[in-house]
């Protein structure tokens, strides 16, 4: 070892020399001292609480007929990738919400919708905003548009075996699609999104199944939707703005950008989007965002993928999950079943954590 | 042998040191002074910080994902991206430089360039109303759904338009429309210029220009 150490000495001596006059060239550098931007993406990478990463990609299939299982939406289902130039109702424009006092409150129901962490956080228990799924602020034929559902109530609904008015519909949304609290009958929340709702609805027909209401319900896949292949669509088509994680990125100021779709911050187990029927349809329709373009099968296959994850519990939990599976949940719904070795809803979260306000 | 012990460590630390620098400043040199005679400064168009220039249309580099703007220098490179002048600029580097001078610029600060407010106060209503609202009539969402209220910027992939210049916008438009630029992932603003009007490019363009890069404004509009 020692006998190495001259050669060495020379070698080190002349990488010394070209050091310092490389050094001399070059001191008047400025190595960069601004620290790192923290970019906007806080999907945190290493979230193990899905069941996506699991040990084997076992396929979860449907079983029966996909279609069979009514959704609410009434009449015949328009061809979905047409359907949007097909409806036969527009609301007004944005720029007519009247002058006064009651457009001063269509207008909050609008900064609601759109902003609903900011203007009824209060009510809200993850990171959605009712315009995630009720597009284009609620006005996107089949993205199941306020115009078209305002005058589709009171309405008998299945899912709580009674006659509900549009603001019960609209609690239920909060419950349910945003994991919170419903807000109180009377609350100005709500007075605020019915009068949003009933100005879109403007020279509507009453009890009117209108062309683009809901998401539109697709046929029954060629091959039951699968898990495996929906991972394989989620990451193609999906992953860009949603995060490989599904938790969503936020934007540079810190607001949402794109939502979460499982996990905590999530919708519920109780939520209408956690039926694979329905998000196979919302997806086929208006996913990837402007350039919905992905073939029926690919919709089924990752609305199979996204609603086997495991997301806040459902508020109607009665304390089993097999026992609130029986009682609540239809066979579009993955709840209770096993993916990948795990029983889905035996580790949700907990429903209705409005306790945790959002900071912004 | 003590003295050539010290020679040795002396000679180590100074050899260590000259490779780390090396390692480390190489992205800030090749910024501040270019490299070879193919590589002007970058820090001659896009500024000092990056900070672009919005009076000669050249570009904000600060603060952008480093996966998009290796993409960039990579299009260039391999002309998929049109620009004559970053062309031999984005050839000249290795990618392995390509992608630390990505990486160096996305973790400068966002700045605004000096004239940030001074080109269009009153952005065309036109402008916005795309901008915010998008046209869903033909399928086109608010540009500000994939790069945030107005235009800061979401995550690596949707860059901050928010204070580009408004002819570098416009350029970027009129690129994809016309195949000089690629559609980007998914090919989705090849798919969106395409459906734009001409008449939208110019509005939409001076929106985006007129916001402020670091608007702490929050949540949707």
């Amino acid at each position: 070892m020692s006998s190495r150490i001259p050669l060495l000495t020379v070698a080190v001596s002349f990488a010394m020399l070209a050091a310092v006059i490389f050094w001399v060239g070059t001191r008047d550098q400025s190595t960069p001292t601004q620290a790192p931007a923290k970019t906007a993406n806080a999907a945190p990478a290493d979230r193990d609480d899905t069941t996506e990463s699991a040990t084997k990609s076992e396929d979860v299939a449907v079983s029966g007929n996909a279609a069979s299982e009514k959704s609410e939406r009434l009449g015949d289902a328009a061809p979905p990738a047409t359907a949007s130039a097909a409806a036969d109702f527009a609301p007004p424009a944005r720029n007519e919400i009247p002058d006064d006092e009651f457009g001063a409150m269509v207008r909050k129901g609008r900064d609601i919708f759109t902003d609903t962490q900011t203007h009824a956080g209060r009510f809200v228990g993850n990171d959605l905003q009712c315009a995630n799924c009720h597009l284009d602020e609620g006005r996107r034929p089949d993205s199941a548009p306020l115009w078209a559902a305002w005058a589709m109530y009171p309405a008998y609904r299945g899912k709580n075996k009674h006659v509900n008015d549009f603001a019960e519909r609209i609690q239920g949304c909060f419950r349910y699609s945003m994991n919170g609290t419903p807000p109180p009958r009377g609350d100005e929340v709500l007075v605020a999104l019915e009068s949003y709702a009933y100005w879109l609805a403007s020279g509507a027909p009453v009890a009117k199944d209108l062309a683009g209401r809901g998401y539109p319900e697709l046929d029954a896949p060629e091959q039951p939707p699968s898990f495996s292949r929906g991972k394989q669509v989620f990451a193609d088509h999906c992953a860009l703005c949603h995060g490989s994680d599904g938790q969503g990125q936020r934007a540079a100021d810190g607001s949402l950008a794109f939502p979460p779709l499982w996990g905590p911050r999530s919708y519920n187990w109780g939520a209408g989007m956690h039926r694979v029927n329905t998000a196979a349809g919302f997806i086929k329709a208006n996913m990837p965002l402007g350039a919905a373009t992905l073939s029926d099968q690919q919709a089924w296959d990752v609305a199979q993928f996204i609603d086997s994850q495991e997301r806040p519990q459902d508020p109607r939990f009665t304390g089993s999950v097999s026992e609130t599976a029986k009682q609540y949940h239809g066979e579009h719904s993955m709840y209770g079943k096993t993916v990948n070795g795990v029983v889905l809803g035996q580790d949700a979260p907990p429903s209705g954590t409005t306790a945790n306000v959002n900071q912004k | 042998m003590t003295i050539r012990f010290r020679l040795n460590t002396i000679s180590t630390l100074v050899c260590l040191l000259s490779v780390s620098l090396w390692a480390q400043a190489s992205p800030g040199d090749i910024a501040k002074q270019g490299l070879g005679d193919d590589v002007a400064p970058c820090s001659s168009c896009h500024g000092a910080h990056g900070q672009g220039n919005k009076a000669a249309g050249f570009p904000r580099l600060a603060g952008l994902g480093a996966p998009y703007l290796e993409a960039q220098l990579n299009d260039f490179a391999s002309g998929a991206r049109e620009n004559a002048v970053m062309k031999p600029i984005a050839n000249a580097l290795s990618a392995d430089q390509r992608r630390a001078m990505a990486r160096y610029y996305s973790q400068l600060r966002s700045e605004p360039s000096q004239a940030s407010t001074g080109q269009s106060e009153n952005p065309p209503e036109t402008g916005a109303r795309l901008a915010e609202h998008g046209r869903w009539a033909d399928d086109i969402p608010a540009c500000v759904q994939c790069h945030g209220p107005a235009g800061v910027g979401v995550g690596e992939h949707f860059p901050a338009l928010a204070g580009q210049p408004a002819a570098y916008l416009e350029g970027q438009l009129r690129a994809w429309r016309n195949g000089k630029r690629p559609g980007g992932p998914m090919g989705l603003m090849a798919s969106i210029a395409a459906k734009l009007d001409e008449s939208d490019i110019k509005p939409v363009a001076q929106y985006f220009a007129a916001q402020s890069p670091t608007s702490a404004k929050g949540g949707g509009s």
